[in-house]
């Protein structure tokens, strides 16, 4: 039995908070400089120097590399083995999203009602995600998500029929429906299966799965690749204006799903993919 | 090849503008994103006037994070457009000259930056810490109570953007993508 207290909990969650909108994970930074490198349209060299040369000036003078520092999606990984002491884990969490947003002069950009939009000004509450696993460690990760690539995003119930081509089609279409407003080069978190809910909870978590690692099925690394080249041609390019590089990677998650659904949820990010995790 | 653009941005300067063009605005600008552009148009739907004079004007879409002490403004890129598309054409009839932001832009919109002899502008998305560095002043100058949201006025140097679409209508997201197409076929 591990006790933790929530303090520390606290302390994690606003120093992630503030590491992920200052410092690029090292993957993506690797992506995006790997595809300035490749990438022969002028403008859109360009534009990826532009924001190779962001991201340098956010981490040296921890500002927001984004001004959109997103709504706080926390994922928690608590080990059978933990006992959190102290008090509620939701008001930590929330506590450490208030410090690190304020101390870190991050933008509060939640609504406390979707319809009323009254600003809640310390951009709480996050989204929080709980996973009971094996063991006495808790994992914390904090992935920031902006609003511009989130509301691209498309959910579908597609029949068993529609098979696999329905599938690349939908997220081909997504893509090419969100043009340039995701701010391209994107990444495209894909969730196949489970529930309508369970779909796009997928998709969320694979934007956090590092752009070099590929689905460990054949099956499905296979057809990441493929989707990664066909969406690549589309040659939406650099924030839209045209180039090879229109997304630095595309991330599947699957699981079960029903006999009579095939669920398919693209969830997309834009160039700055940002999370941070730390484990307790 | 930049072409430097001082405000105010009247319509000869928006002539010599075309879809592609890189652009290096200086001179005073204004921000206003979606909850100020919906106060602004029931402002004008009661026939009251604006709090901004926006004859000849460039406004921003940005909602910027709070600044660092000793900073003019926090980082400060461009929130996507069309969510503004159904406000925009209101204030370009009234004089509104530029735009800058990101993301298409509706076809309502372009007709109404053609009939109104207007540019719209797009700044690099997610580039918000180096867009900071051209805002040498920010004051807020109306709806304080929006936060980030709330309009405000900004004294530029170099800010650099690039023409999506201009005056003839002519949209950079459409010519970009079928000329780096047509080039790669060849």
């Amino acid at each position: 039995m591990k006790k933790i207290h929530i303090d520390k909990i606290k302390e994690a969650v606003k120093k992630l908070c503030m590491e992920a909108n200052f410092f690029l994970p090292a993957d993506v930074k690797e992506s995006i400089s790997k595809a300035k490198e490749k990438e022969t349209w002028p403008m859109a060299k360009d534009i990826l120097d532009k924001i190779m040369e962001n991201i340098d000036i956010s981490k040296e003078e921890m500002v927001p590399m984004c001004q959109d520092t997103g709504m706080a999606c926390v994922f928690l990984e608590v080990g059978q083995e933990v006992h959190i002491t102290g008090g509620s884990v939701e008001e930590a969490v929330n506590e450490g999203v208030r410090m690190g947003y304020s101390e870190g002069y991050l933008r509060k950009s939640v609504v406390k009602d979707p319809i009323k939009r009254v600003n809640t000004g310390d951009n709480t509450p996050a989204v929080i995600y709980y996973n009971i696993v094996t063991g006495d460690k808790l994992k914390i990760m904090v992935a920031p998500k902006g609003f511009g690539s989130e509301n691209m995003s498309r959910i579908k119930m597609l029949k068993p029929a529609d098979g696999l081509e329905g599938v690349k089609e939908f997220i081909l279409e997504t893509v090419k429906q969100a043009g340039p407003n995701p701010c391209p080069p994107i990444v495209v978190g894909v969730g196949i299966g489970g529930t309508f809910d369970r779909a796009a909870f997928m998709a969320k978590k694979a934007l956090t799965r590092p752009l070099d690692e590929r689905n460990a099925d054949p099956y499905y690394s296979e057809l990441e690749n493929e989707l990664l080249e066909k969406i690549n041609k589309l040659g939406i390019g650099p924030q839209g204006f045209g180039g090879k590089t229109t997304a630095l990677a595309v991330n599947i998650e699957t699981y079960p799903t029903h006999i009579a659904g095939l669920p398919v949820a693209v969830n997309i990010n834009c160039h700055v993919t940002r999370h941070g995790e730390i484990v307790l | 090849m930049d072409i430097r653009i001082q405000t105010p941005l009247t319509e000869d300067k928006v002539k010599s503008l075309k879809a592609g063009d890189r652009v290096l605005i200086s001179g005073v600008i204004y921000t206003a994103r979606d909850a100020a552009h919906k106060k602004m148009v029931e402002l004008l739907d009661e026939n009251k006037p604006l709090p901004i004079d926006v004859k000849d004007a460039i406004i921003y879409y940005v909602g910027p994070s709070p600044a660092k002490p000793g900073n003019a403004i926090g980082s400060a890129g461009p929130t996507t457009s069309y969510r503004m598309d159904p406000y925009a054409p209101r204030l370009l009839d009234l004089g509104l000259r530029g735009m800058i932001g990101k993301g298409s832009r509706s076809r309502e919109v372009i007709e109404s930056i053609k009939k109104n002899c207007a540019v719209y502008f797009a700044a690099i998305g997610g580039a918000a810490a180096l867009m900071a560095k051209s805002i040498k002043e920010a004051e807020v100058v109306a709806y304080e109570e929006l936060g980030s949201e709330a309009i405000r006025k900004l004294r530029v140097e170099d800010l650099p953007v690039m023409v999506v679409v201009d005056y003839k209508g002519n949209d950079l997201y459409e010519i970009g993508q079928k000329e780096y197409l047509d080039s790669i076929k060849l």
